[in-house]
C-alpha cells in the first residue's frame, strides 16, 4: 500500500525537477519606475540593484527591486554591501513584500552590457537561484521616446560550457554554438494593480501628445549616432586584435606539426639504420621534447562577446537610421505641403 | 506689560509653500496598501526627496513603516524606520527625510501624533494623504503642513493645512501612460511601433487643424483668435528654406543615413562570413 504510494511521491518530486522554460518576464509598473528613477539619476555612471519576485511556472514575476549603492573597491564596504543588502530584503519582507530574489538590474550605456562581468554575475546568481533574469535599461535611449527595457538570460548550452570553462573552437563546433547563442532576450510584459491603474486613469487626462511622442520626432540622431559608431570602431579593434590572437595560434600550431613531422621522420630513418645495425629500435614518441608540448588554444569567449557588441551596435545603429529615415520624409512631405 | 502677557498665536512653519510628486511614489504607496497585512486599515510611511530654495518640495521617494493603531495611540516602529532610512542613504545620500504618507481621506485624529514624531526628524515634515478608497469617487491626493497654535510658549494644538501639490508626471510621460495606465500590457513597444504611432497622432493632429481651419473658413465654426494666433504660430516655426536648399539638406541627411546602414550591414554581413570561416578554419 504504502510501496506506490511512495512511489507516485518520487515520481511527483521527479516530474517536479523538470522546469518549464522561461518565456515571459512580468514587470510590475513599480518596478520599472523604480528602476528608470535609480539608473537615471545615476547616469552616466552604471548602477545596478536587486530584483524581487516569484516565480510562476513559465512566468518570472518581478514585483519589486532595490537598488545597491555604488561599488567601491574597499573590502570593508563590500561587507557593508552585503549586509546593505541583507538588511532591505529583512526590511521589504515585514512590509509583504516578495523577497525572493530573482535576478538583478543595470544600467548600460548604449547597450554596451555584453561582458565577461555581467556572465560572472549571473552565473553566481544562477547557482543560488535556479530562474534568474538579469534586466537592462538603457537611460541614454530614453530621450529618444524609447523604453529601452530588456530582460535576458544566458543560454542553458552556454553555461554547461562556461561551467567547464572550456571554449575551444572544437567544443563550441561540437555544442553548435555560435555567438547569436550566448544570451537569451526574454519578452517583458507589464502588468500593474487595479488600484493604481484606476489612479493613474484619475490623475492623468487623455492627452493627444506626450512628451514621448516630441522625443520621438525629433530630427537630431547625429550625436547618438556619433558615439555608436565610435564604440563600434572600438569593438571592431578589439574584434581585430582577437582574431590577429587566432592566427599567431593557428601559425604556431602548423609550425610545431611541421617540427613534430620532421622529427618523426628523422627518428624512423634513425629506427630503420638501428634496425639494420640489429639494434633495438627507439619510441617514436618522446613527451620530453619541447615541441610535443601543446599548446594552449586561446579562449574564444572574448571574441564571441565582442561580436555580440558589434552586432548589437549594428543593429541600434539600423534601428536609428530606419527611424532617421522616416522622420526624414515626414519632414520632407511637411515642407512639401 | 506686554511681555508678560500671553499671546494666543499660529506658528506658521511654512517655508515649504508646494509639493511635487514622483510618480514612483503614488506607485509604491498604492503597492504598500495592497500589501498590507490583513488587519490593518491604512498604511503609513516615510516620504523622502529635497526642498529647493524656492520652497518647493520634491517627494521622490518612499518607504512604508509597520505600524499599529488602535483607538487613541499609535505605535510606529521606529527602529525600522531609522533602519531604512539609512539604507536609502547609502544608495543616495541627496534624499532625506521630508514628511510621511498615508492612505485614507484627509486627516484622521492618529495623524497629530504620528506627525509629532517626524517633527522630530525633520523640521516641517509634510503629510500626504493617498485616498485609496476613493471616497469622493475620485482619487484624491493632499499634502498638508502643519501649523501649530500656542498660547505664549506651551503648545495647544497642531492644525494641519493644505498646501498645494503637483501631480505632473514628467518621468512617467518618457514611459508612456499606456504602459502604467492598464493592468496589463502584454508586449513592450519597439523603436519603430513607437515611432509609429507617434505619426499617426501627429497626422490625427494635423487633420484635427484641418478641419478646424476648413471649419473657420466655411464659417461653420466661430473663428476663436487665440487657436488662430496658435496655429499662426506653428507655421511660423517652420524655417523659411529654398527648395532647392531644402532638397540638399535632405539628400545629405539621406545619404548619411544610407551610408550608414550599408556599413552595419556590412559589418553584419562580415561577422557571419567570419563566423562560418572561423569553425571551418579549425578542421585542420
Amino acid at each position: 500500500m504504502a510501496n506506490p504510494m511512495a512511489r507516485s511521491f518520487l515520481q511527483a518530486v521527479a516530474s517536479e525537477e523538470v522546469a518549464s522554460p522561461l518565456r515571459v518576464v512580468q514587470m510590475e509598473g513599480l518596478t520599472v519606475l523604480k528602476i528608470i528613477k535609480h539608473c537615471k539619476e545615476f547616469s552616466p555612471s552604471l548602477v545596478t540593484g536587486q530584483l524581487l519576485g516569484l516565480d510562476v511556472g513559465s512566468v518570472l514575476e518581478v514585483t519589486n527591486c532595490f537598488p545597491f549603492p555604488i561599488r567601491e573597491e574597499d573590502e570593508e564596504i563590500e561587507a557593508d554591501g552585503a549586509n546593505y543588502q541583507l538588511e532591505m530584503m529583512r526590511c521589504l519582507r515585514e512590509v509583504n513584500v516578495d523577497n525572493n530574489t530573482v535576478g538583478w538590474y543595470q544600467s548600460t550605456l548604449l547597450g554596451s552590457f555584453q561582458t565577461a562581468e555581467l556572465i560572472e554575475t549571473f552565473m553566481n546568481y544562477q547557482e543560488n537561484i535556479r530562474r534568474c533574469v538579469c534586466i537592462i535599461y538603457d537611460p541614454s535611449k530614453s530621450n529618444q521616446g524609447v523604453l529601452a527595457l530588456k530582460a535576458l538570460k544566458l543560454s542553458d548550452s552556454f553555461m554547461e560550457l562556461y561551467r567547464s570553462n572550456n571554449f575551444t573552437g572544437e567544443k563550441l563546433r561540437e555544442k553548435k554554438l555560435a555567438w547569436v547563442d550566448i544570451f537569451e532576450e526574454i519578452p517583458i510584459k507589464v502588468s500593474n494593480s487595479a488600484l493604481i491603474s484606476a489612479f493613474m486613469t484619475e490623475l492623468e487626462p487623455e492627452s493627444p501628445v506626450s512628451q514621448c511622442d516630441y522625443d520621438r520626432l525629433n530630427l537630431s540622431t547625429a550625436p547618438y549616432m556619433e558615439r555608436n559608431l565610435e564604440f563600434l570602431i572600438e569593438c571592431m579593434e578589439d574584434l581585430l586584435s582577437e582574431q590577429n590572437k587566432f592566427q599567431y595560434y593557428y601559425r604556431n600550431l602548423s609550425r610545431q606539426q611541421a617540427q613534430q613531422q620532421a622529427w618523426l621522420q628523422k627518428r624512423r630513418q634513425e629506427n630503420v639504420a638501428r634496425k639494420a645495425a640489429g639494434e633495438e629500435p627507439l619510441p617514436e614518441e618522446d613527451p620530453s621534447n619541447p615541441i610535443f608540448k601543446p599548446i594552449p588554444e586561446p579562449s574564444r569567449l572574448d571574441s564571441y562577446l565582442i561580436t555580440n557588441q558589434v552586432a548589437n551596435y549594428c543593429n541600434q545603429i539600423n534601428g536609428v537610421a530606419g527611424q532617421s529615415f522616416s522622420r526624414l520624409y515626414l519632414m520632407k512631405a511637411l515642407h512639401d505641403n | 506689560m506686554a511681555s508678560s502677557s500671553t499671546v494666543l498665536q499660529f506658528h506658521p512653519s511654512a517655508t515649504i509653500v508646494s509639493a511635487r510628486v514622483q510618480p514612483v511614489v503614488l506607485f509604491n504607496i498604492c503597492d504598500s496598501y495592497v500589501r498590507r497585512p490583513d488587519q490593518a486599515e491604512r498604511v503609513i510611511g516615510t516620504l523622502l526627496g529635497s526642498v529647493s530654495p524656492d520652497g518647493t518640495l520634491d517627494i521622490r521617494n518612499s518607504y512604508v513603516v509597520p505600524h499599529n493603531e488602535s483607538a487613541d495611540q499609535v505605535a510606529l516602529d521606529i527602529d525600522y524606520h531609522h533602519n531604512m532610512f539609512s539604507s536609502h542613504q547609502k544608495v543616495n545620500p541627496k534624499e532625506v527625510i521630508v514628511g510621511w504618507f498615508s492612505t485614507g481621506f484627509g486627516v484622521s485624529g492618529g495623524s497629530a501624533l504620528i506627525h509629532e514624531f517626524y517633527s522630530r526628524e525633520v523640521q516641517n515634515p509634510v503629510h500626504l494623504t493617498v485616498d485609496t478608497g476613493f471616497r469622493n469617487g475620485e482619487a484624491s491626493i493632499k499634502a498638508y503642513v502643519s501649523v501649530s497654535l500656542s498660547l505664549g510658549d506651551k503648545q495647544l494644538a497642531a492644525q494641519f493645512q493644505e498646501i498645494p501639490l503637483d501631480l505632473r508626471m514628467i518621468e512617467a510621460e518618457r514611459v508612456g501612460f499606456d504602459l502604467l495606465k492598464t493592468t496589463n500590457v502584454d508586449k513592450l513597444p519597439n523603436d519603430l511601433e513607437g515611432m509609429e504611432s507617434s505619426m499617426e497622432r501627429l497626422y490625427a493632429l494635423i487633420d484635427d487643424v484641418y478641419k478646424y481651419v476648413d471649419g473657420v473658413v466655411e464659417g461653420r465654426i466661430t473663428p476663436d483668435n487665440n487657436i488662430g494666433r496658435f496655429i499662426a504660430d506653428t507655421l511660423a516655426s517652420m524655417p523659411r528654406i529654398s527648395p532647392a536648399a531644402f532638397d540638399k539638406l535632405f539628400n545629405d541627411k539621406i545619404q548619411d543615413n544610407l551610408a550608414l546602414v550599408y556599413l552595419s550591414s556590412l559589418i553584419r554581413t562580415q561577422l557571419s562570413i567570419a563566423e562560418k570561416l572561423n569553425t571551418a578554419a579549425q578542421i585542420l
